[in-house]
């Protein structure tokens, strides 16, 4: 009986709570992207479906899904037809690991980060193989980018959070989130007031690692200003020129999914995740609740960032953003190795 | 003296350069790209046929004329008045500009000269449509390279420039708002203390859009040494306007040739050093400052008397004397419907320095109320002239960059 109840009844309530979050948070994240655009931009915004204009991402489903579907006759069908999927999924699946509270983790994977990592590599397959699978001249350039693109940042991801496995001696997720924010160790001293405990997060404790892992967040996730694979003036929409209909919408919320996905681990490995200085254990047997709402707010915060910089910066050119990566990002992402080795030894943390 | 001698020297040169290196380029081992007619980035129906070697650009040829209207030929079978609404549809994010230029050429041709409060009001319709015209190239120009904001932000302007328009002559974008010998009407009341109050407030809003971008490192770095003209090269090609001062020749024919009283205003060239997107982009910035420095001098210096001529042969009657007297009237209704003439031989080539740079009329008339051959010297079409030498060699994406640096607008090009 324990069997069914610990490995598949619990999972599956956790999965189900967690997807559902996650696709809402997606909705509401279109939505929140269309109206900060607005406010950024001085005008309004979808304000006219539901309150606030809440119900709009419901009202653009129901209008793809009664759009058309149409396959060009010139595309490699199979593969034009998975191509979206293989968008989608990497990025809700790379939430399986991500803790959303004390007991709210759907796999707590000793290698979270890793698993991580290899999922989240996956997402560029579903670009690169629409892009060609299009058969058309732009989609094939937006592929092409994005594939050396990903490629590069991938690495670039993955060194600037070494740094944070070094301070919590772990890869699993859980135990980097409740290593954060209860006082910082500094000369074998625990400070626990509240400047140390804030100063715990690992924003403070790995401030480069932060911005590098952001910097390539923006450009795995394909956001401006490392949109270049979609990049509507040059290439014309780039690699989902072809799609339309739901497997367009699947291209479009795979990269608002992939936005929460990235968001979703900055906020494990450098925003304390779940826990917001002993708040997190209110309401006794309902704290997962509160857990997860602080989750939630903090994720929200980091996509207003998101949205924020996508609408007030310009893009990158090919060739700058590669130079970016190899010839700048690397480098610092491995002297922040170096450096955390070496402030690890003198401040004893 | 010596810019022609430049010109002579330069033509041969860069027609080898083309020629050779069409040898060089094996089109077969290429991709073919077809950037436009209808692509987000080419600002109307240009189309370029780009080919790639990857993502650089080794030959690219515009092919023009996707909004060829005949406006010339049309021009020769309309009066010259019935000609004016047209005007509006050639450089159609500056129409009212289009409208005094194309006046003043058929003015100089039939022999008659505006009242000093026309040209003033003129002066400052000529500068509207330069701050219009520069907003929305400005505007498309950032959101090609990827920061849509600005779009918006030049939009907001723009909105209440065309407010303002509206008032002055009933219609926000065809505006007509020219006559031969003057201007349709004298501005609504307020509307001058309106656009005074904008023209104030505006170098504000100009410096809130150099706030996102004159410092940005993207936008410097994707637009500093890309699209560079050189100055032999900008005047052998004949280039205008603000590409032309971006390469660092001072030429501006409001300096050069004054005309409906230029001379009387006291403003400043920007000339760039460079000759790249971003000395471009600087100086159309920096132009709608003086735009606006313009306006507010004309406004100051507005002076008092009629809009229009008092020559009921070129010119249309007051409309309160049209309703009240027999001879305004007979006379309002041969200037409609017959048109005023233009004396048989006699030519005349106005140029004046329209937003997107020299916009030339050539007029020949033949006694009758129509001109014998009415020949438009667009900007833009001479401005693109350039891009099959200056796009190789050049990524995908600085052709975006360039094509917005130029901000041309089709309408023009083709006519």
């Amino acid at each position: 009986m324990d069997f069914w109840i610990d490995d598949i009844g619990w999972p599956f309530i956790k999965i189900f709570i967690i997807a559902n979050v996650a696709l809402m948070m997606v909705a509401l994240l279109v939505w929140a992207e269309r109206r900060v655009a607005a406010l950024i931009q001085d005008r309004l915004g979808p304000n006219r479906v539901g309150p606030l204009g809440l119900l709009q991402p419901v009202a653009d489903v129901i209008k793809l899904f009664l759009k058309e579907d149409l396959t060009p006759g010139h595309v490699n069908r199979p593969f034009f037809i998975i191509a979206p999927a293989l968008t989608m999924m990497p990025a809700i699946i790379s939430l399986a690991v991500i803790p959303f509270g004390a007991s709210l983790i759907i796999a707590d994977l000793d290698i979270g980060i890793l698993f991580i990592f290899a999922i989240s590599s996956l997402a560029v397959y579903g670009i690169t193989i629409g892009g060609w699978a299009s058969n058309s001249k732009y989609s094939l350039l937006g592929g092409i980018r994005s594939t050396a693109q990903m490629i590069s940042y991938e690495i670039c991801l993955g060194l600037s959070v070494i740094g944070v496995f070094m301070l919590s001696k772990s890869l699993r997720l859980q135990d980097v989130v409740l290593m954060q924010g209860d006082g910082i160790w500094l000369f074998g001293e625990h400070y626990t007031g509240i400047m140390g405990k804030i100063l715990d997060w690992n924003i403070f404790k790995q401030p480069i690692g932060f911005i590098l892992f952001m910097i390539a967040g923006f450009a795995e996730t394909n956001r401006t200003p490392f949109d270049l694979a979609e990049a509507e003036q040059e290439l014309a929409a780039g690699f989902h020129t072809e799609f339309s209909s739901m497997k367009f919408a699947l291209y479009f919320l795979g990269e608002y999914a992939a936005m929460i996905s990235i968001g979703a681990i900055t906020v494990t490995l450098y925003l304390g995740g779940w826990t917001f200085f002993g708040l997190e254990n209110l309401g006794g047997s309902f704290s997962w609740l509160t857990q997860i709402l602080i989750f939630a707010v903090k994720l929200l915060a980091l996509q207003f960032f998101f949205i924020w910089v996508r609408w007030t910066i310009p893009r990158f050119r090919y060739d700058q953003l590669m130079r970016l990566g190899w010839q700048v990002l690397l480098p610092i992402g491995l002297a922040n190795i170096l450096l955390t080795g070496v402030l690890k030894l003198i401040f004893k943390v | 003296m010596a810019e022609e001698k430049t010109i002579e020297a330069a033509i041969p040169e860069a027609d080898e350069d083309v020629l050779a290196f069409e040898q060089q380029v094996d089109i077969e081992d290429h991709m073919v790209l077809n950037m436009g007619p209808s692509h987000p980035s080419t600002h109307g129906v240009l189309l370029i046929i780009l080919t790639l070697a990857g993502e650089e650009v080794i030959k690219a040829e515009p092919d023009l004329g996707y909004l060829h209207r005949g406006m010339e030929k049309i021009a020769e079978g309309h009066g010259y008045h019935k000609f004016i609404p047209y005007t509006d549809r050639w450089d159609y994010l500056a129409p009212i500009a289009n409208n005094m230029t194309y006046v003043t050429a058929i003015e100089r041709l039939m022999g008659v000269q505006a009242p000093e409060r026309a040209e003033a009001l003129r002066v400052i319709c000529w500068e509207i449509g330069r701050i219009q015209s520069h907003l929305l190239g400005l505007g498309a120009f950032a959101m090609d390279i990827g920061a849509l904001t600005i779009f918006l932000w030049t939009f907001r302007e723009r909105e209440l420039l065309y407010d303002l328009i509206e008032r002055l002559c009933g219609a926000r974008f065809t505006t007509s708002y020219a006559r031969i010998g003057g201007v349709d009407r004298d501005p609504p009341a307020d509307w001058l203390r309106d656009l005074k109050a904008f023209c104030t407030e505006f170098p504000d809003r100009i410096d809130e859009y150099e706030l996102l971008l004159t410092r940005n490192r993207i936008w410097v770095d994707r637009n500093q040494g890309v699209g560079v003209i050189s100055r032999e090269d900008a005047l052998a090609y004949g280039l205008t306007g603000p590409i032309l001062r971006g390469s660092g020749v001072e030429y501006d024919l409001r300096k050069e040739e004054p005309y409906a009283g230029y001379e009387k205003y006291e403003f400043d060239v920007p000339i760039g050093k460079h000759g790249d997107c971003y000395d471009r982009y600087l100086c159309r910035v920096e132009e709608m400052r003086q735009s606006a420095k313009i306006i507010l001098q004309a406004i100051e210096g507005l002076p008092e008397g009629p809009v229009i001529l008092d020559d009921y042969k070129s010119s249309i009657p007051e409309k309160q004397g049209v309703l009240t007297g027999m001879e305004q009237l007979i006379h309002q209704f041969i200037v409609i419907t017959e048109g005023p003439k233009a004396a048989k031989g006699g030519e005349y080539y106005f140029r004046a320095e329209n937003p997107k740079g020299t916009l030339g009329i050539y007029a020949v008339g033949d006694g009758t109320n129509h001109p014998q051959r009415l020949r438009i010297r667009g900007p833009s079409f001479m401005n693109l002239s350039i891009l099959p030498k200056l796009l190789p060699g050049h990524m995908l994406a600085d052709v975006v960059a360039i094509l917005g640096s130029f901000d041309f607008v089709m309408g023009e090009a083709d006519r």
